[in-house]
């Protein structure tokens, strides 16, 4: 008896953690199917009304938003692999003078506060000529997802096991080779965590978004979503704002799911030791 | 293993690991030292965009009047506040449900999976997503306190001086405690089960157990866990961007430092208070592990 009790509280706390959890993203969903006055009543289950979806794809703007994040993040992220697989082998693998110091920066460098650099930043990006151009996106957003990506990678490839690369150097592989044709097939999972936690972070970035970007044609979604206004100071656009969090948001959510014991496995390497 | 190799291998050796850092390094040193580097030079200039004249050198002027400045000081108690509140409660909220997840084996993985929602979801859309729903006149929030009779009309929670914080909190909380319970999920894997048999058989308490088993074996992860969420929190910038734009009531650090470069083109201003954000986060981080002696790089 007692313990049907303890049964039914802990199921019950189980439901009110999940509603807490979910609510919120299920009542985006509510309110953008809902447009003009359906939005401002509280119903909690909608009819189907796709004015605010239709809104949005037919508006150039948004769909160029999330071109724009998307090639941002591939980009953030391509770069980032290929420099942390090399990095992470000398990390992990080599024994040199330094190697703590280079291990410190990088944690170092991970911790770093976005705002301090902002001023430093902009100068850069303006010599280079990449202000309002998706290519400041692309150089500032190396700030977290470098340090992270050789990170997560370095403890990654300390896990694999050192006789694999005892026999092909004495099959007199070089280390260029052992990097791409041993190790880099064996990471292939781990890259793809890495690089999907990666993503995700580029996709999310608000302050060098907002700050190096000026046009609406190089905006990424979270500054459009952010700025997003009605025609008219007294109308509420919630309805569209809804809607387009739901589309940005989704894939996310998926991809997420799909790939949920990967994550978890990335993030911990990351931050438990 | 290799003692026969011939003298200029052993320079090949030696050079090798960094040319595999080098371009990694280069990179990181381009957004990261260089610019840090700027902002420190500019932070002891006049340099602002504004009057057209040209950066001159002004020593600690910058920083002499950020002390007297109450708007920096007001953004300062502001984050503090904010980081200290929210990641208590994430904490707390995320060893309760980390528990609870882990306390049946039945529902373990969907409710973990459930967890990751309020994670991947960006920061902006969790911040417009709550606007809305804590809207004071359309907010479901505010209905669904009218209708169980808490208040009698709606609260403008964003807006409100005592309310726009908690409302900020409210949702980091909701966003990040699943990053907390995902990581303690994890924690709590590493700790052997028999620990817990030995103890049921002593006859130890549920309380005993957490405090003298759970707690003390999850420390490592949860100092960890702490760690990085500090660092998120004290520099904060979207979610009171967003939801509370640049009010005076919610300004952290970051939305402080941003205008005054930004908004009021103040360069050497700015920068000054982006060291200073630069410094009191070192030095938070360089305290933090000190005391908790968590171990960040195993050799």
């Amino acid at each position: 008896m007692k313990r049907l009790a303890k049964t039914v509280a802990l199921t019950l706390l189980k439901i009110v953690v999940v509603f807490y959890t979910i609510f919120p993203f299920y009542w985006a969903i509510v309110s953008s199917f809902k447009s003009g006055a359906a939005l401002f009543s509280v119903d909690f289950f909608p009819a189907i009304d796709l004015t605010n979806y239709r809104d949005l794809l037919t508006n150039g703007n948004f769909l160029r938003n999330i071109l724009n994040s998307a090639i941002v993040a591939v980009s953030v992220v391509t770069l980032s692999l290929i420099f942390a697989i090399t990095s992470a082998y000398a990390l992990g693998k080599m024994k040199f003078r330094g190697r703590g110091i280079v291990l410190a920066g990088i944690l170092g460098a991970s911790m770093f506060p976005q705002i301090v650099v902002l001023s430093g930043l902009f100068g850069t990006i303006r010599w280079l000529g990449l202000y309002n151009s998706l290519g400041s996106l692309v150089l500032s957003y190396m700030i977290f997802s470098l340090p992270f990506t050789v990170w997560v990678m370095t403890s990654f490839i300390r896990q694999i096991p050192a006789e694999l690369e005892d026999a092909a150097r004495m099959d007199g592989c070089s280390t260029w080779a052992m990097i791409w044709q041993i190790y880099f097939p064996l990471l292939a999972p781990a890259l793809a965590s890495t690089g999907l936690l990666a993503f995700i972070a580029s996709w999310n970035e608000f302050l060098f978004a907002l700050t190096f970007t000026l046009s609406d044609t190089v905006r990424t979604v979270p500054v459009g979503l952010a700025l997003i206004s009605g025609s008219s100071r007294f109308e509420l656009p919630f309805g569209t704002i809804m809607a387009a969090s739901v589309i940005v948001t989704v894939p996310l959510i998926l991809l997420v799911l799909i790939f949920q014991r990967r994550i978890v496995s990335g993030l911990t390497a990351g931050a438990v030791k | 293993m290799m003692a026969e190799t011939a003298p200029q291998s052993n320079w090949v050796k030696r050079i090798e690991p960094w040319l595999l850092l080098a371009p990694m390094l280069i990179v990181l040193a381009t957004v990261t030292a260089w610019p840090l580097a700027r902002t420190a030079y500019l932070s002891f200039m006049h340099a602002s965009l504004d009057d057209g004249d040209l950066p001159r050198f002004i020593g600690f002027g910058n920083y002499l009047a950020l002390m007297k400045d109450g708007d920096w000081w007001h953004a300062v108690r502001n984050t503090a506040f904010f980081a200290v509140i929210s990641v208590t409660l994430e904490t707390l909220a995320g060893v309760a449900i980390a528990l609870l997840i882990d306390s049946q084996i039945k529902g373990r993985g969907a409710l973990r999976a459930v967890m990751l929602i309020p994670w991947a979801i960006p920061t902006v859309v969790s911040a417009q997503m709550w606007q809305w729903m804590l809207h004071d006149q359309y907010g479901v929030v505010n209905a669904l306190l009218i209708k169980l009779g808490f208040i009698s009309h709606g609260i403008a929670w964003t807006a409100g001086a005592g309310t726009a914080m908690a409302a900020i909190i409210a949702v980091d909380v909701w966003q990040t405690t699943p990053f907390m319970v995902l990581l303690i999920l994890a924690g709590l894997q590493i700790i052997p089960r028999d620990l817990y048999e030995a103890a049921k058989v002593d006859g130890a308490p549920g309380w005993a157990q957490f405090f003298y088993i759970t707690l003390p074996l999850l420390w490592p992860t949860l100092a960890v866990a702490i760690l990085f969420r500090l660092l998120d929190a004290v520099r904060m910038f979207d979610l009171a961007y967003v939801l509370s734009s640049k009010s005076r009531e919610t300004a952290t650090i970051s939305i402080y430092a941003r205008q005054q470069l930004v908004d009021f083109q103040d360069v050497g201003y700015g920068s000054a208070v982006a060291m200073l954000v630069f410094l009191m986060i070192s030095l938070v981080a360089a305290i933090y592990i000190q005391i908790t002696k968590i171990r960040l790089i195993s050799e």
